[in-house]
């Protein structure tokens, strides 16, 4: 080989490789930045105080949370997430993970859970039942869905959440399914998974919850229901209601066998 | 009192990475809140961090910091099992130290 081949070989290596260079596409540098935010992902802040609030005695009977009953029995934590939500029998309602939190914290620690349920996201009590779902879903962190669908509330709960699902209304009239309905779609930066199928691992409610960079704030999934409401042009359903809870067991089943990620961190 | 700090500190060679996420608000003081009111800055001003004992990073904060701040850094010279301590300090006089080894 002579010099002029070798170099000319090596300029078209750097041209396919300038090449290779220029075709990153803008979902891949979005994936790289979300990556370098994974390392340092401030849910785990959230993650440390939900356990710290799981074992302190709180709450007008100072008792903590260590027998509260999320589904697999008193004081099971680990697993639990991947199959909410359920039909309780002692409250006889489905409930997800935020609105048993709730019981928990109201049954065991005599809080005042309507009161806590009214208090906007974010403040006060909100802020404790936030932490406590971070830390357990981290708990289960890597888990695959499967949410029990054998009690008929269960059954009603997931077709309920399937027609609201696909319900249009409000000022733009548009459903959820308006913009989760189809594959590989975007607004702006933000992938829009299709929510009507299985979106696979880590995507939709495998993601919830996140801690949100822009606003730095940490959102359960009661917080991203309800706010998909507010994008709807409608008022909140409000925290722990039938019909974010409904959503909640739709996307969930939806999701049976794929791998939870959260906490997450979004944009 | 502030909420814990996470640290990790992670053997790479002669040198320890770590990772630091605080806990904190971090108001930047050019805020206003819902009534229109400035609300008041409130933010991590002073940084230090050391290696058993011994300052190894001393950092001033300013407001543009974001808030729950992620800080990574190398300590040379570093073995397993050294104490690696972080501290801050705030605008309002309130502080936090942790403590993590490295491994």
């Amino acid at each position: 080989m002579n010099r002029k081949m070798v170099s000319a070989l090596a300029m078209a290596a750097c041209m396919a490789f300038g090449l290779a260079h220029a075709q990153k596409t803008s979902v891949q540098s979005i994936e790289e930045y979300r990556a370098m935010l994974q390392d340092g992902n401030p849910a785990e802040l959230f993650e440390a105080k939900g356990e710290d609030l799981w074992k302190q005695q709180r709450g007008p009977k100072k008792v903590s949370l260590e027998r509260c009953d999320l589904g697999k029995g008193p004081g099971v934590f680990k697993g639990v997430f991947l199959e909410l939500p359920r039909y309780f029998a002692d409250t006889n309602r489905v409930q997800d993970m935020e609105s048993r939190l709730l019981t928990c914290m109201e049954v065991l620690q005599g809080f005042n859970a309507a009161e806590i349920a009214k208090t906007p996201f974010g403040k006060g009590e909100q802020k404790t039942v936030t932490a406590l779902a971070t830390w357990l879903a981290g708990e289960s962190k890597d888990g695959k869905f499967n949410l029990p669908q054998q009690h008929p509330q269960e059954k009603v709960f997931y077709e309920v959440g399937k027609r609201l699902f696909f319900q249009r209304g409000g000022p733009h009239d548009f459903s959820c399914a308006s913009c989760h309905g189809q594959d590989n779609t975007r607004i702006r930066l933000q992938d829009l998974p299709n929510l009507t199928k299985n979106p696979g691992d880590g995507i939709g409610f495998a993601a919830w919850p996140a801690y949100r960079v822009s606003n730095g704030q940490m959102w359960g999934m009661q917080q991203r229901l309800n706010d998909c409401y507010r994008q709807q042009r409608f008022p909140y359903p409000g925290f722990g209601s039938d019909a974010t809870i409904a959503l909640g067991t739709y996307l969930g089943v939806n999701s049976k066998g794929s791998a939870s990620i959260a906490p997450a961190i979004k944009r | 009192m502030a909420d814990p700090m996470r640290i990790r500190a992670q053997l790479a060679g002669d040198k320890a990475n770590v990772r630091v996420l605080m806990a904190h608000e971090m108001e930047s003081g050019q805020r206003k809140d819902s009534a229109g009111n400035l609300v008041p800055a409130w933010y991590i001003n002073e940084v230090t961090s050391t290696l058993n004992g011994k300052v190894v990073l001393t950092a001033e904060w300013g407001p543009s910091v974001s808030k729950n701040p992620f800080l990574q850094f190398a300590i040379k010279g570093a073995k397993a099992g050294d104490k690696v301590g972080v501290s801050w300090k705030d605008t309002k006089g309130e502080s936090r130290s942790d403590e993590a080894t490295v491994s």
